[in-house]
């Protein structure tokens, strides 16, 4: 019983503190952005291996969420003969939600886990110490561009989602269903808002490329440097990622969209 | 680090394409195309029930969209609900004795505010108040008043 309560303390305990050191670090990051805008050419090799690499996953992952969105909200509409608002249907749940939230995921897995396994590894490798014997600060040289990268590319790959699923949804409900054209279009335009829905969702797909980035950078960063610690380094990036990301997701609809 | 040409190209391009993407969806998607600023006069109709009309609803005349409902207030006085509308300016000749009621777009359609035109030579101006309203038809009510006849029919 006392061993229960000793190891439920250190657990607590090392969480509070990862925490800490998790939020000093992004201190610290954000102190170094001025340093990486010296060097854009940092960035852009960043941004290559953390957006344009996902670009693919994130293209046809969007293209079928649209395609299934308008099949299975067909089958439902169909029911009150309201077809016509398909084109809503698909642009608001995209724009809203499935846009930031599913891309931040796809972005989890596809760039976040590379970033902490090839910081995890560097650590490992001695290559951070390395840098720090040379006076080379590794947040400033390693860790802000690749926050940076991640933190631009996030709104451009959730923004990317959001417009390849409409387009899908348009593929499937207009040429498939044989909706009308006009209709589709319209019905969006008419209801989906640019502030309430296209800003909100860019603000959401902002505040998970900042989380999911920041938790796979300090998770490579603060990894045990043996080939075993950067293997949990990774997993856990994916895992706290995904469970920030749905927490986030939840705590930000209810403030943006909470009031109608 | 060497950084190639092409990267920095790719890099570029996914930039632009994600900026695409954005334009599309505000321009194609969203509503903001349809928003030219906030060129317009403002009219009130005083309602004894809106029904579910909401901000940003549309004001139709002759089945065309001419503005939108800018906000509904209630009036503690005459205990009425005061519905704002901002009238596109390019329409400016509408006659002041014009009516207003509102209506609902198909069966289960979202209501709006339908203007009827009157005969009067003097046009809507900024802050003119509309005299004639209909209010919103409420379905229960209309049950319970046919109701109320059918029965009292029977009686007779």
């Amino acid at each position: 019983m006392m061993d229960l309560l000793q190891r439920l303390g250190v657990t607590s305990l090392s969480m509070l503190e990862r925490l800490g050191r998790g939020s000093v670090f992004f201190l610290n990051i954000l102190l170094s952005i001025p340093s990486v805008l010296v060097r854009p050419r940092l960035l852009f090799a960043q941004m290559y291996s953390v957006g344009v690499l996902s670009f693919s996953l994130i293209v046809i992952s969007g293209l079928f969420v649209g395609m299934v969105l308008a099949l299975q909200g067909f089958y439902t509409l169909s029911d009150f003969g309201a077809e016509g608002m398909l084109g809503v249907m698909v642009a608001a749940s995209l724009v809203r939600e499935l846009g930031p939230v599913v891309a931040a995921l796809l972005f989890a897995g596809r760039a976040g886990s590379a970033l902490t396994a090839e910081i995890g590894l560097m650590k490992a490798t001695e290559q951070l110490s390395g840098m720090e014997m040379m006076a080379v600060d590794p947040v400033a040289r390693i860790i802000a561009p690749r926050f940076l990268a991640g933190l631009l590319s996030m709104p451009l790959l959730a923004t990317l989602f959001s417009a390849i699923g409409v387009l899908g949804g348009y593929f499937i409900g207009v040429g498939l269903l044989g909706i009308d054209e006009g209709g589709y279009w319209s019905q969006m335009q008419a209801k989906i808002d640019f502030s309430e829905d296209i800003l909100n969702g860019l603000i959401k797909s902002v505040v998970f490329g900042l989380v999911v980035t920041w938790i796979a950078v300090f998770e490579g960063y603060d990894a045990i440097p043996t080939s075993e610690g950067v293997s949990r380094a990774t997993t856990q990036t994916v895992v706290h990622s995904a469970f920030a990301v749905l927490l986030l997701d939840f705590i930000l609809t209810a403030l943006m969209f909470g009031d109608n | 680090m060497y950084i190639s040409r092409s990267i920095e190209i790719l890099v570029g391009l996914f930039v632009a394409v994600g900026f695409v993407a954005l334009f599309f969806l505000s321009m194609q998607v969203s509503n903001l195309s349809s928003i030219n600023g906030d060129s317009g006069y403002n009219i009130k109709g005083h309602f004894s029930n809106i029904g579910s009309l909401k901000v940003r609803a549309p004001v139709s005349m002759a089945g065309v969209n001419i503005g939108r409902v800018t906000a509904i207030e209630f009036d503690t006085q005459s205990f009425e609900a005061i519905v704002t509308m901002t009238i596109e300016s390019q329409y400016n000749g509408l006659p002041s004795d014009s009516s207003a009621s509102i209506l609902t777009a198909g069966l289960l359609g979202e209501q709006y505010v339908g203007l009827e035109a009157g005969g009067e030579d003097e046009s809507l101006k900024e802050g003119s108040k509309l005299e004639l309203t209909q209010s919103a038809l409420v379905l229960e009510q209309i049950i319970g008043q046919f109701l109320f006849s059918s029965g009292s029919k029977e009686e007779n």
